[in-house]
């Protein structure tokens, strides 16, 4: 029995100091990811949450060249670059998608520029590697309650928001009609979701970020139809799959190439897509009637 | 107007809703010129005219929504200003995923408080409302399926729920016909007369086609021109009061309980067969649909 557990929690998994680092920054911000995610998807701006991690890659690879941590770097380009894209698209979607892209080309450009210094610089493509596809064993020191803090403050401004931006989402006629102040309220929701992707590039890198936010929150839409209880759920479907990831990034440095683990940001991703293709496998539900004669459909809802 | 409001505040003393003098330029062009007019409780009210006749601007003025060059707007006596609670808006279509995850119920509570910041707590006296409103609208069989999953007019009737559940005085529809079939329209005008009147709502309603709204409407304001006129069907719908309107000559058919609007005068149309007038069938194109 022990053998089994020994072969699944191979020895040191709970002693290890960057392993508890891990679990806890990594289950926290996958936790907000998720719920920020939802709002994502109910909103369409999916496109935007994946130019947002792109272009933290411009911050990442600049905070080396500075010789600062990387999540400030994270960190400024998703504040500075979320609220750029809010003011310079306008409300309407397909004008905002047009300067979502047409920033995003420059920036990425400007990434690959400094990319290209950080491993000249350094003579390593340790840097492309941490920026692009994360270091969750790597976060440590002042970082972690750093990361904390930043997933705090999503979350709570999620909390705060909650109504008024589902309220926007669904129309921002409706939200205005309330008295809701509905572009300050789009600025602040893409200023959190800045800050929830600069916090997943920290764990699965700028090209694996948006996984993190649209994947738990694609599933969970599958499996609910209360926006609370979609929110719950892509939390605590990222966070599994972090945990789970974690854990075999760990025990796979007894896997071959032996003693070269395999990096934790693919675990992380592949769970969540199988998690997404399992939630396929449910029976899609139906409305139970797709008939608008009244008799037809007291007919149908009373024998169901 | 008789009204069965519950609350003893809105006497029937003074108007629900009282333009006056309110014109608005949009782009160079006079949108809205020296509008006036007055709703009461309780009272069923078409706003009528053709695309672009500033129907929209005239209700996003009263919502607040926009500032008026000129004149003013008061809801319940008072100006325009923080009144959102006491102006329910029905916009003409709302755009969600079916995937999304908002339920018809969900939507009509956040007419209860969807201004409101932080988290919700349970409230059994909330879901109650909730319930009611939805069985008041014909709405209780789809509560629980996903908005974006529903129909146009099962729509319709979650948005009118939605903006009647926080007892607003005033409720404004944007088009409402405009996306719904014949059939699921007139149901949705029905069950609005019919809901405005149990709570002594006043309604606006926006609507291209006058003949839809005949059978429940108290008064018609026909927007032309930036100018508009107020008054019940027979007084406004008249060949010499819409002439005037739209500084044109145009006639009022009535044809089996319809009224036809159309460019031109009403003995050639009516009686003579057509010479180089106008006919009938080309001037309904030319006036307003109808």
């Amino acid at each position: 029995m022990s053998g089994v557990l020994n072969s699944i929690f191979e020895p040191g998994f709970f002693s290890s100091g960057p392993v508890h680092a891990a679990l806890l920054t990594g289950a926290v911000v996958a936790a907000v990811s998720g719920a920020v995610g939802v709002f994502t998807v109910l909103r369409s701006q999916s496109f935007a949450g994946h130019s947002l991690s792109d272009l933290g890659t411009l911050g990442g690879s600049g905070a080396f060249l500075l010789g600062v941590g990387p999540l400030w770097g994270f960190i400024t380009a998703g504040v500075v670059v979320g609220g750029a894209m809010d003011l310079a698209g306008s409300q309407r979607r397909n004008s905002r998608d047009v300067a979502t892209g047409i920033v995003l080309g420059a920036v990425l450009g400007l990434s690959a520029l400094l990319l290209y210094f950080d491993t000249t610089s350094s003579s390593t493509t340790g840097v492309t590697v941490t920026v692009l596809f994360g270091s969750l064993f790597a976060v440590s020191g002042f970082t972690v309650p750093a990361t904390l803090a930043f997933a705090g403050l999503g979350l709570s401004a999620l909390a705060l928001c909650y109504r008024p931006l589902l309220l926007s989402s669904v129309s921002s006629d409706l939200a205005a009609a309330r008295g809701i102040r509905v572009r300050l309220l789009g600025l602040v929701f893409m200023i959190v979701m800045g800050v929830t992707v600069a916090l997943s590039s920290l764990i699965v890198g700028t090209i694996l970020s948006p996984a993190l936010l649209i994947g738990p929150a694609a599933t969970a839409l599958r499996l609910t139809r209360r926006p609370l209880a979609a929110m719950g759920l892509a939390a605590a479907l990222g966070a599994g799959a972090t945990w789970l990831g974690i854990l075999l990034a760990y025990d796979s440095y007894h896997w071959p190439p032996i003693g070269d683990g395999w990096p934790v940001s693919s675990f992380v991703v592949a769970l969540i897509f199988l998690a997404y293709l399992l939630s396929a496998l449910r029976k899609p539900e139906r409305r139970t009637e797709t008939v608008y004669s009244e008799n037809t459909v007291h007919a149908v809802s009373g024998a169901v | 107007m008789t009204t069965t409001h519950p609350d003893p505040a809105s006497p029937a003393t003074g108007p629900v809703l009282a333009l006056d003098e309110v014109s608005i330029r949009l782009g160079g062009r006079q949108i809205l010129d020296r509008v006036a007019f007055a709703l009461a409780a309780g009272e069923f009210t078409g706003l009528i005219g053709s695309n672009g006749a500033g129907k929209t601007t005239l209700l996003r003025i009263v919502m607040g929504l926009r500032s008026p060059d000129a004149g003013t707007v008061r809801v319940g006596g008072k100006p325009l200003a923080r009144r959102a609670r006491q102006v329910g808006y029905v916009p003409q279509k709302i755009q969600i995923e079916p995937d999304a995850p908002l339920r018809a119920r969900d939507l009509v509570a956040l007419g209860l408080d969807g201004e409101r910041l932080g988290p919700r707590l349970p409230s059994r006296t909330r879901n109650r409302q909730v319930d009611e409103m939805l069985e008041a609208v014909d709405a209780a069989r789809f509560a629980d399926e996903r908005v974006g999953t529903l129909s146009g007019g099962e729509q319709q009737r979650v948005l009118i729920a939605h903006a009647l559940i926080g007892r607003p005085r005033l409720l404004l529809m944007d088009e409402p016909l405009a996306n719904l079939d014949l059939r699921s329209g007139q149901e949705i005008v029905e069950l609005t007369s019919r809901v405005a009147k149990e709570q002594g709502v006043a309604v606006l309603l926006s609507a291209h086609d006058i003949n839809p709204l005949l059978p429940v409407m108290d008064k018609v304001v026909y927007l032309a021109g930036g100018r508009a006129a107020c008054g019940t069907t027979e007084q406004v719908v008249r060949s010499d009061v819409l002439s005037e309107l739209y500084r044109h000559p145009v006639s009022v058919l009535r044809v089996d309980g319809r009224i036809l609007v159309v460019a031109g005068s009403t003995v050639t149309a009516d009686v003579l067969p057509p010479r180089s007038e106008p006919s009938v069938a080309a001037a309904v194109g030319r006036g307003v649909r109808a």
